[in-house]
């Protein structure tokens, strides 16, 4: 699906989602870890202070609770007159500046022998401490009184309005034993307004809309930010109204004095968290909610600062991508539109600019270098192929040129009958180093030669023609073969710098008498073809090759041909022809071959080798001249 | 806690409808009398129990049976029978008990509507005090409410034999809550709500609805002297109609109506609670017009009265039962 979009969009694409990626998830790791550090701190802030507000809130409550103890224990131990009980509530009360009220209510049996009135109560008014007789009937069923005589305990009161003032009552109950029996005698109270406490909680503030309530022992909220519902409802009654179970279940586990934080959803269905702690005295339970959006609030900023940076870092990181990949495939754009230009041959196409020192400008420059070399190249090739050409078209100038150096009319004399002779040359290159040659010096004198100049090619083809017309003209003094060789020797070992030489066999034929007067410089000895069947060869001279060395001698040898002998001449192009496996074709082989093919005419038998060495190197290249000659003596 | 059905409704409505009809005849000749001033004292302060007067007068149903109406605060502090008797209020809610006795003692009351149809007082104790049933009660502590209130109790640890300890209950449960009692008096519309609203998980109640164990003694009704009804039949007439209109109004609106209700109870400086206005409003509802029956609304059957008349025999209340018929005079009249 990529494959065919550019690498820029590819490298552009890959390295803009990777980053986001990272950066995404590194981000979300982020709010994720902070928000739960900024949660811990929170419960801890939270509960450090509730703890605080709790403990400031029972130590006036304990005071309380120790005026009504202190009371209670007073009218327990002793029987004090009416005016001595006023004297130490009026005291009480003026040393105790936390309550608004305390006294001392009896049961109604207490006051038969009694001077006791059924309750003395005083309490602040204006800042001054007053009496206030009460109610004398109906205290004996309200809560404050009731409760702690039918419980038997200290008692706190669930909070109620005095008038305008919230209120909440701490009552302990006193007795007396008469006969063993312990009866109740009454109860002491103490009042305390809770304004301040209302005044503290509502002072808790957390984060900027977190707030505490405090609820009664048994839900009834006491203190709250909507004072629609201070002492109209209770918690449950809140749940209620909200259908909200988990609010119901949080309202038990406050009022059953646990602590905790919790997470829960308010009426307006906003998420909210809340630390509760109870406040022991009373049962009552302090809570600090605090919604759960500003809780949030900071790591949201945080994040959000996080995201636009991000933002702006990855579209920064993609424009410079997109530069990048640019500055890259621009180049190669045009260098890939350049190689277009210059496949069709167009050298002078102009290549991109590039400046930079990196692996494209590097490219940029190979290219470039690339570019002159091949045009270089293609110059010299366009010239060497010229040169080439016209070599070869006079090397193809000096083949035809060597080639009619030799004769090639077959049979040379057709008004001779008394011999015959067939030749054949194959040069390996154009031009060759093999010759070979036959004239009469005389009527009754046939003067052949054939020779191997060393080395190949061009300079062997030189040597081939100086040493041929040599021979040709030193023989024609009508010299014997020992003496030819003898001077062409010396003229050519003369002034052989090149160090070049030639391997000859020259004979004369007697056309008379069928004797072959010979000398050998070097060359390989040819074979006697018997006309009555077997194949000889003639012995090796052992003289020099022609051209090595001044004066060296060459000896004269003869042989006699019978009527249909033949002289088998050859070069070691023959004997010495490689095959694919690098064997020789070898004198063996040449010799068998011969004695197969005795009787054949003699072309027939140049032919028949020719196929055999041919039959025998296969695909092999044909690695030196091949030449043959062969001389059959027919006699009268 | 229990919402009515829906046939119910349609019932009531079906109701509201014809009253209407009733109200609508009736009217104009009503708007050319002058009004008729006259005072009605209910049981208790200002709440839900009483939703239907309030509407009758807030949607004028008085005014339109020629009643300009003003309805006492009622309280603790203040008995509607000695209202009546003395004549501060010409119209007073009573409960059947209280009306009973009083006749049986002399006092010359009228019932012209039975509101509330079936009793709705129970007895409740915590589980975990050990009582399950109603043996589990003897030698507690049992919190009674005072006066008349304490009459269906006592018919009840009459019934089943048991000797408690009874213990003056005031108006909160907090003396329950608090454990000085382990059985505290509560009606099923009010203090029954109250508790659970305390915290405590219905689970955790033992409950004894009073009627369940053959103490069916129907609470609100509404009454008059007998000379007031005999002066002004009209009146009375008027009256008991104007309030059935209302509280088929109240339960046909009941948002409306917890509007009215909470304004009347902040005039007179009481906490209030919707929530427990609302369930108080249900729960009327469903005493108001029971579902178990067909029954008229308003209407005091002889075989409740009778029933009625026996546990307060049975319980020395009273001597004789009062005649059914001069009881509800004026019922008999409207058959």
């Amino acid at each position: 699906m990529l494959s065919n979009k550019s690498i820029a969009f590819k490298l552009t694409l890959v390295i803009t989602l990777c980053s986001t990626c990272i950066f995404a998830s590194l981000l979300g790791y982020n709010y994720y870890r902070s928000r739960l550090v900024l949660r811990k701190e929170l419960v801890r802030d939270a509960r450090n202070l509730t703890t605080a507000s709790v403990n400031r809130i029972e130590t006036v409550l304990t005071a309380v609770t120790k005026v009504a103890e202190g009371v209670a224990r007073s009218l327990e131990n002793t029987r004090p007159t009416s005016e001595e009980l006023s004297s130490l509530l009026r005291s009480t009360l003026a040393e105790n500046p936390e309550i608004y009220g305390c006294g001392a209510a009896f049961e109604p049996h207490a006051t038969g022998t009694d001077s006791h009135p059924y309750i003395t109560y005083f309490h602040r008014d204006h800042g001054r401490i007053v009496y206030a007789p009460g109610d004398t009937l109906n205290y004996l069923q309200q809560d404050w009184y009731q409760i702690s005589r039918e419980t038997g305990k200290k008692e706190w009161t669930e909070p109620y309005y005095e008038g305008n003032v919230l209120m909440a009552t701490c009552s302990v109950p006193f007795y007396e034993t008469t006969d063993g029996a312990r009866h109740l005698k009454g109860v002491a109270f103490s009042d305390v307004s809770l304004d301040w406490l209302t005044e503290l909680v509502a002072s808790i503030k957390v984060l900027k809309n977190g707030y505490a309530f405090l609820i009664s022992r048994y839900g009834t909220i006491v203190t709250h930010p909507d004072r629609a519902m201070i002492m109209n409802v209770t918690i449950f009654g809140f749940a209620e109204a909200a259908k909200d179970p988990t609010l119901r279940e949080l309202g038990r586990k406050m009022i059953k004095g646990g602590s905790d934080f919790i997470p829960f959803t308010n009426l307006k269905g906003v998420k909210c968290w809340v630390y509760y702690a109870p406040i022991p005295s009373t049962g009552w339970s302090l809570a600090v909610v605090f919604p759960e959006t500003e809780l949030l609030d900071q790591v949201k900023t945080l994040s959000l600062t996080g995201a636009l940076i991000g933002l702006g870092g990855i579209m920064l990181l993609t424009m410079a991508v997109v530069l990048i990949a640019r500055s890259i495939t621009f180049p190669l754009k045009t260098l890939a539109g350049a190689t277009t230009a210059i496949a069709r041959g167009d050298f002078d196409v102009e290549l991109p600019p590039v400046s930079t020192q990196d692996e494209v400008g590097k490219l940029a420059d190979a290219f470039a270098a690339m570019k002159s070399s091949l045009k270089e190249y293609i110059k010299r090739l366009t010239e060497t192929t010229a040169a080439k050409e016209r070599i070869e078209s006079e090397l193809r100038i000096a083949r035809d040129i060597q080639r009619d150096f030799l004769p090639r009319t077959f049979p040379p004399f057709p008004d001779r009958q008394e011999f015959d002779l067939y030749a054949v040359m194959e040069p390996a290159k154009e031009v060759a180093g093999d010759f070979y040659d036959f004239f009469f010096v005389d009527d009754t004198h046939l003067c052949f030669v054939i020779a191997d100049v060393s080395g190949k090619g061009v300079p062997a083809a030189l040597f081939m023609a100086m040493s041929l017309t040599l021979i040709k003209a030193t023989a024609r003094y009508g010299l014997p073969p020992e003496e030819i060789l003898y001077r062409v020797n010396n003229v050519l070992a003369r002034e052989n710098d090149s160090c070049m030489f030639v391997t000859a066999f020259l004979g004369i034929l007697d056309t008379e008498s069928g004797e072959v007067i010979y000398a050998n410089g070097g060359h390989n000895p040819p074979l006697h073809l018997k006309h009555g069947g077997g194949v000889a060869w003639l012995a090796r001279s052992g003289s020099l090759m022609v051209g090595v060395m001044e004066d060296a001698p060459y000896r004269c040898e003869r042989i006699l041909l019978e009527p249909g002998d033949c002289l088998f001449l050859y070069t070691d192009g023959v004997n010495e022809a490689i095959n694919a496996r690098e064997e020789a074709f070898s004198n063996d082989r040449l010799e068998r071959r011969l004695r197969a093919l005795q009787g054949f005419e003699i072309k027939d038998v140049v032919f028949g080798i020719m196929a055999d060495v041919r039959a025998f190197t296969g695909e092999a290249p044909q690695f030196d001249d091949i030449t043959m000659m062969v001389i059959q003596y027919r006699g009268e | 806690m229990v919402a009515a059905p829906s046939t119910a409704k349609r019932a009531f409505l079906a109701l509201a409808a014809a009253v209407f009809c009733v109200v609508a005849s009736t009217s104009a000749s009503a708007a050319e009398r002058t009004l008729k001033k006259a005072s009605f004292i209910p049981a208790w302060n200002p709440q839900a129990q009483f939703a239907g007067y309030y509407m009758a007068l807030e949607k004028g149903f008085y005014q339109k049976h020629g009643i300009d109406l003003s309805i006492l605060n009622g309280g603790p502090e203040t008995s509607t029978s000695e209202y009546l008797h003395s004549g501060k209020a010409d119209f007073a809610v009573l409960w059947l008990a209280t009306a009973i006795r009083e006749r049986a003692a002399g006092v010359r009351l009228v019932n012209l509507a039975q509101i509330i149809q079936k009793s709705s007082m129970m007895l409740i104790a915590r589980k975990s005090s050990g009582i399950a049933k109603p043996a589990d009660m003897n030698g507690k502590k049992v919190g009674l409410w005072q006066g008349p209130f304490a009459i269906p109790p006592r018919a009840f640890f009459k019934k089943y034999g048991l000797r408690v300890h009874e213990v003056p209950q005031s108006y909160t449960i907090n003396l329950f809550l608090h454990g000085g009692i382990d059985v505290a008096s509560a009606m099923w519309y009010n203090e029954y709500h109250t508790i659970l609203n305390a915290g405590i998980d219905p689970d955790e109640l033992s409950i004894f609805l009073l009627k369940d164990y053959g103490i069916n003694l129907p609470e609100d009704g509404l009454y008059t002297l007998e000379k007031t009804l005999k002066n002004d039949p009209t009146l009375a007439k008027g009256f008991a109609q104007a309030s059935l209109e209302g509280w088929s109004y109240a339960f046909a609106h009941p948002e409306e109506t917890l509007d009215v209700v909470i304004r009347y109870m902040r005039e007179a400086k009481l906490p209030a609670d919707r929530m427990h206005q609302k369930w108080m409003l249900e729960r009327m509802r469903d005493l108001v017009i029971p579902k178990e029956n067909r029954r008229v609304m308003g209407r005091l059957t002889r075989n409740d009265y009778t029933a009625a008349g026996h546990i307060l025999l049975n319980n020395g209340e009273i001597r004789t039962l009062p005649d059914f018929k001069a009881f509800t005079e004026q019922s008999d009249a409207q058959q």
